[in-house]
């Protein structure tokens, strides 16, 4: 008998299935990836295993966990079976933990509730768990409130929470994706170890993450399972359409697609840009120390680093939208000063920006063609009616939407439609550079792969200037002429697409590397070559910022921060830039 | 925990000062002043009078003269009541609106929070529904309608209750003035409970808590309760302020020597000091009540204090 | 225009708000109907019939009181003053919050720290006692009723607006204007009002009751309206000194009152559900 056997779950809304006819079985201790874009009823699913569905759900079918029902059971008998047999890992450990009891406290009520210790044992349980689980400290992390502790901490005690009853199934719903990628990987890894012979069902929409970790795997689009089988087959010999296309859309780090095109002159130039922020009674933040950063005609420059490494400060800071303490910006030579509403408006119209979230960044009150228009409104006042309305529709149309959209409100377009949008509107304008922060990370693959199409056309065709910003290093690789890592506030590698990727400078930069998921189960990548995360910027570590998780580490990097040097045409910030890296 | 303690004590004091000024100008705004409406006198035992209580002096310095005894614990002698001073009569009739006004306070939150809680535990059930249509019914209706109507039915039509305060022995005499000041709390900390706990229960925390197994009673006590008091806990400073307002009417509609009354009684002499004396006691009250409010706020939720 | 119909749109949908919408229009039409019909007077005093309980002659229904006034036409007098009262006083309110908020929320930094702290020092103070010293102040006069319930009722639409403010500047869309080079006035009125324009009408729904009340408190305490004239709050309070011969004195203008506050709550509550369910989205 399987562990977990679902017989043709459906999940309904209203009309709307967001399961349909599922059927699937888990066997015991095997680790098995549930994959699908975003709707797939992924979620649901494991929302329906455990019971914990909106009271608006209907269900039909049959979830059998060890032979028990669990459709339609009691809350009292889900519960018994809560934690003791099945358990989950939710993706936001911030949202998912209870910010007003101390970590150890959580944890002790689930064994307390299930009455599986008293509190003297429970106490020393939970201490031994939360030791298992990687965290440092653990006395004082168990007195600790979740947002004392960093993400990847947090994550480390959600699943000791999970585990801590040794439940036969773990359900772990996207439980790395809101984590930087050094993290992740050691999550992962974590994961893998710790788990012992729990089975695991490991949500995601990240293939690499299911090549590397998932014995098993089941592809859903729709809310129906359109594939499954082991990891390996699926990857070598997709049977679905829409298993094809995921595989193909995932960007990955072994594959270049780098564009075409020379790039020309110098568009923008920052130099040594420094922004900081002022906290209300502590020492300030540095968010960017001293940072270059230059970009061409035709060239995509991608900038690249996990959290706290300034990357979007930076951006930021050249635009105007945040004062800069120090450095210059200059767009064609010209000199750029102050903050946005200071600059002359004709500088205005050169630098776009298209955000990460695409919804966010269209005002939800106005119309796609009223949104579009915007800009020639501002930048050129004369221009007709009826000569607007005939550009905004050229400009949606170039960006792949058709003139039905001009009168829709925000609220009623897709992810992908409305980042479109946002295109359009920074595009109409034609300006030299566009600056996309982070702007396909909220979308699905066969949405990103358009969008990055059509960022590719744009440079093709006018000599656009893109400067990329990401922390997904394969999407990085498919898009970017050079690419920059930033660590902390400052540039620790700048090289050109080829060189960063097959021969990586800074220890840094390969740590990254190396632990970037790639989807290929023989080639799996995502390793943990780091330890500990990354240091709060309040409280930076002295001379070099990345010595206290650098393998390499001596002594003078504590103590001195290291100079610019050029190794290979590759710009690395490092006291030993190539040397140490060549002896490996 | 103590240095938060100690910040929101400092704020609070530019506060008071703020109250004491803007109600000192007022009342020396207001055309006439506190010997008016006895007979009038000849000119120089009006001056006689006016020197003796500092009146001729210009505003600033009766400001200044007012604030040293403030400082000192005395809030000046009653115009109206002239053998006592201010201190004297604040002292006399504040016990007994603290006591009306705890009590309703008291019972306000304990039946709110309660009522509340079970509204949003079984929601949109048939007890949900009716008993926020009384509480909304409770808020709407204002304390100067529900008092007398009250006293219509209960006392003079059921004679269940006493109508009137004075001859009155026992507890009995209570009941329909704090019931009449708790009402309109009670149903809006009942709708301000059931939002909240409606929130929390929906929340992610939650949802883990339910994950882990844990009953709802024990989601209730351990993981959900504390938060959900929260906006309920920030009413409270609205909350005092609005059962001060309501024990005006109160004390009026039952006859009840209290400091509402003495207060409306002041405003409509010109007792100047005496309003004074009133409106920088009862801001004092609601003040430090906000503080205390404040720092249970920040015992609660760890966030704010570890800021 | 066609975004005032929209919005009628949305609030069609509310049965709540369309039922205490329509008894509010219900009774607003009879307040300005009745008294018309009706053969008798505000002012007419009938000393022969004093204190008669509620009948048909003369379609008296609702008695008289204790002067041989028609009751039914007082009342409905009262419900004229109570409603110009609050609308022209929520108008206040609304104008001084809104503008003080989006001021605030807009600068951001210590301009709304200062602001807001001022609102946060007056908010938890029992204003209603300056309102009192104000009102016996400057000897009732009408035009200051407004301005007292007004200076009371624009914290709370300052602060919402202030914090719904704050939290559209940093939306990604005011971000992208920015960029583009629009005028901060043109931000200020495009971008962020219209999406200021929900939350609005729920709290101006919310403050027409609360300014009733503040009318009707002060008229019950003998500092509002002034005789002839009269209020629902000044009947209330004339009511309460019969209650032992003729309980509907007390019982009919509460009632009303009663009604028309519940219906404000009502409302206000169905709009804060038709805006914020659909602005979640």
């Amino acid at each position: 008998m399987s562990l977990l056997q679902v017989d043709a779950l459906t999940v309904r809304y209203g009309d709307v299935a967001a399961v349909n006819d599922l059927s699937f079985s888990i066997e015991r201790g095997e680790s098995v990836g549930l994959v699908g874009e975003s709707g797939s009823g992924k979620t649901q699913t494991a929302m329906a295993i455990l019971g914990l569905l909106p009271p608006t759900a209907r269900t039909n079918g049959s979830i059998r966990l060890g032979g028990t029902e669990l459709l339609g059971a009691s809350e009292k008998n889900l519960n018994a079976l809560r934690a003791r047999k099945m358990a989950i890992v939710f993706q936001d450990p911030m949202q998912a933990l209870n910010p007003f009891v101390r970590v150890g406290a959580q944890l002790g009520r689930i064994l307390l509730q299930h009455k599986l210790a008293d509190r003297k044992r429970a106490y020393a349980q939970v201490l031994e768990m939360l030791e298992r689980v990687g965290l440092p400290d653990v006395e004082r992390q168990y007195a600790a409130y979740p947002h004392q502790m960093s993400g990847g901490m947090r994550q480390r005690a959600m699943i000791a929470s999970a585990l801590i009853t040794e439940p036969e199934l773990l359900i772990a719903d996207e439980p790395t994706t809101a984590l930087d990628v050094t993290v992740q990987a050691q999550i992962l890894e974590l994961l893998a170890e710790i788990r012992r012979d729990t089975a695991l069902l490991l949500i995601t929409h990240d293939l690499g993450v299911v090549a590397g970790h998932c014995e098993r795997m089941l592809v859903l689009e729709g809310g129906a399972l359109v594939e499954q089988g082991t990891t390996q087959s699926v990857f070598a010999h997709p049977q679905h359409a829409h298993t094809s296309s995921l595989l193909a859309a995932a960007p990955r780090l072994d594959r270049a697609d780098i564009p075409g095109g020379a790039p020309g002159d110098v568009v923008l130039q920052v130099e040594n840009a420094a922004v900081t922020y002022a906290m209300q009674g502590r020492e300030a933040l540095h968010a960017v120390r001293g940072v270059d950063l230059t970009v061409r005609e035709s060239e995509t420059i991608a900038v690249v680093g996990e959290s706290g490494s300034g990357k979007s400060s930076l951006v930021r800071a050249a635009l105007g939208l945040v004062p800069m303490q120090a450095g210059r910006v200059a767009l064609c030579g010209v000199h750029l000063q102050g903050l946005v509403e200071e600059r002359p408006k004709a500088t205005r119209r050169s630098v776009q920006l298209v955000f990460q979230d695409p919804a966010g960044s269209l005002n939800p009150q106005m119309r796609v063609a009223k949104i579009v228009a915007e800009p020639l409104r501002v930048h050129k006042p004369t221009l007709g009616e009826l000569q607007r309305l005939e550009s905004v529709t050229a400009m949606l149309e170039k960006v792949g939407l058709s003139a039905e959209y001009l009168d829709r409100y925000p609220h009623q377009l897709s992810g992908g439609q409305a980042q479109r949008v946002a295109i359009a509107r920074a595009l109409i304008l034609k300006p030299k550079v566009l600056i996309c922060d982070e702007a396909v990370a909220a979308l699905d693959g066969t949405v990103r792969e358009q969008i990055l199409k059509l960022l590719r056309d744009a440079q093709t065709e006018s000599g656009l200037s893109i400067i990329f910003i990401s922390h997904d290093l394969s999407v990085v690789r498919a898009v970017s002429h050079r690419v920059m890592v930033m660590y902390m506030g400052a540039t620790v590698e700048l090289a050109d697409n080829e060189s960063l990727f097959g021969n990586a400078k800074h220890p840094y930069t390969r740590a990254l590397l190396e632990a970037v998921p790639v989807p290929d189960p023989e080639h799996a990548g995502g390793k943990a070559t780091l330890d500990g995360e990354i240091p709060s910027a309040l409280n930076p570590p002295s001379g070099c910022a990345f010595h206290p998780r650098c393998p390499y580490a001596q002594e003078i990097c504590s103590a001195e921060a290291p100079g610019e040097r050029t190794v290979d045409g590759a710009l690395v910030k490092c006291h030993f830039a190539g040397e140490l890296l060549e002896r490996r | 925990m103590l240095r938060y303690a100690l910040l929101r004590l400092l704020g609070a004091i530019p506060t008071l000062l703020l109250v004491i000024v803007l109600a000192f100008l007022m009342v020396h705004a207001a055309p006439g002043g506190p010997f008016d409406a006895e007979r009038t006198l000849p000119a120089d035992i009006e001056a006689n009078i006016a020197a003796a209580y500092h009146l001729d002096e210009p505003l600033h310095q009766q400001f200044f003269r007012y604030i040293g005894g403030v400082l000192q614990g005395d809030l000046g002698p009653s115009y109206r009541y002239r053998d006592h001073t201010v201190g004297e009569l604040i002292g006399a009739a504040f016990p007994l609106s603290l006591k009306l006004g705890a009590t309703a306070m008291l019972l306000a939150v304990i039946v709110g929070v309660l009522v509340g809680a079970l509204a949003a535990i079984r929601r949109n059930t048939l007890l949900d529904r009716s008993l926020m249509a009384v509480a909304m019914t409770g808020i709407s209706i204002p304390v100067f309608v529900i008092a007398p109507v009250l006293v219509l039915l209960l006392a003079v039509k059921l004679q269940w209750l006493p109508a009137g305060w004075s001859g009155n022995e026992g507890l009995a005499k209570y009941f329909l003035p704090v019931i009449a000041l708790a009402l309109p709390q009670i149903a809006y900390i009942a709708r301000l409970m059931r939002a909240s706990m409606i929130d929390v229960l929906a929340s992610d925390f939650v949802r883990t808590a339910r994950a882990q197994g844990v009953g709802t009673s024990a989601i209730v006590r351990y993981h959900a309760l504390k938060p959900a008091m929260l906006p309920v806990l920030s009413y409270m400073g609205p909350a005092i302020a609005a059962i001060l307002t309501g024990s005006v009417v109160v004390e009026e509609i039952f006859g009840i020597p209290g400091l509402g009354q003495f207060f409306v009684r002041g405003a409509l002499n010109r007792d100047y000091t005496l309003v004074l004396g009133i409106v920088i006691f009862y801001a004092s009250l609601v003040v430090l009540f906000n503080l205390v409010v404040d720092i249970l706020y920040g015992a609660i939720d760890p966030r704010i204090r570890h800021q | 225009m066609k975004a005032l119909l929209a919005i009628w749109r949305r609030v069609r949908t509310s049965h709540a708000a369309m039922v205490s919408g329509g008894i509010l229009v219900g009774i607003f039409v009879i307040a300005i109907v009745g008294p018309v019909v009706s053969p008798n007077d505000y002012l007419q005093t009938n000393f022969d019939k004093m204190l008669s309980p509620p009948g048909i002659a003369q379609l008296q229904i609702f008695g008289t009181d204790d002067l041989g006034r028609d009751l039914f036409v007082r009342s409905m007098l009262g419900v004229q003053v109570t409603i110009v009262i609050a609308i022209v006083a929520s108008f206040v309110s609304l104008v001084i919050g809104v503008a003080y908020g989006a001021i605030a929320g807009y600068m951001g930094g210590r301009v709304d720290a200062i602001m807001m702290r001022f609102v946060d020092t007056l908010y938890a103070l029992p204003f209603i006692f300056f309102v009192i010293l104000l009102m016996v102040a400057f000897e009732r006069n009408f035009l200051l009723i407004f301005v007292a319930i007004g200076a009371i009722n624009w914290l709370d639409m300052a602060r919402i607006v202030r914090g719904q403010t704050l939290s559209l500047r940093e939306r990604e869309f005011v971000q992208a204007a920015r960029l583009t080079g629009v005028s901060t006035l043109r931000i200020i009125f495009r971008h962020i009002a219209p999406n200021l324009i929900g939350v609005v009408i729920v709290y101006v729904t919310l403050t027409i009751p609360q300014a009733i009340l503040v009318e009707s408190f002060l008229s019950f305490l003998g500092l509002g309206i002034q005789e002839p004239q009269t209020s629902l709050g000044a009947l209330v309070d004339a009511g309460v000194n019969q209650t032992e011969g003729a309980s509907w004195m007390l019982l009919i203008p509460a009632a009303l009152l009663a009604i028309i506050l519940l219906c404000f709550n009502f409302l206000g509550d169905a709009m804060r559900d038709v805006f914020d369910a659909r602005d979640e989205r």
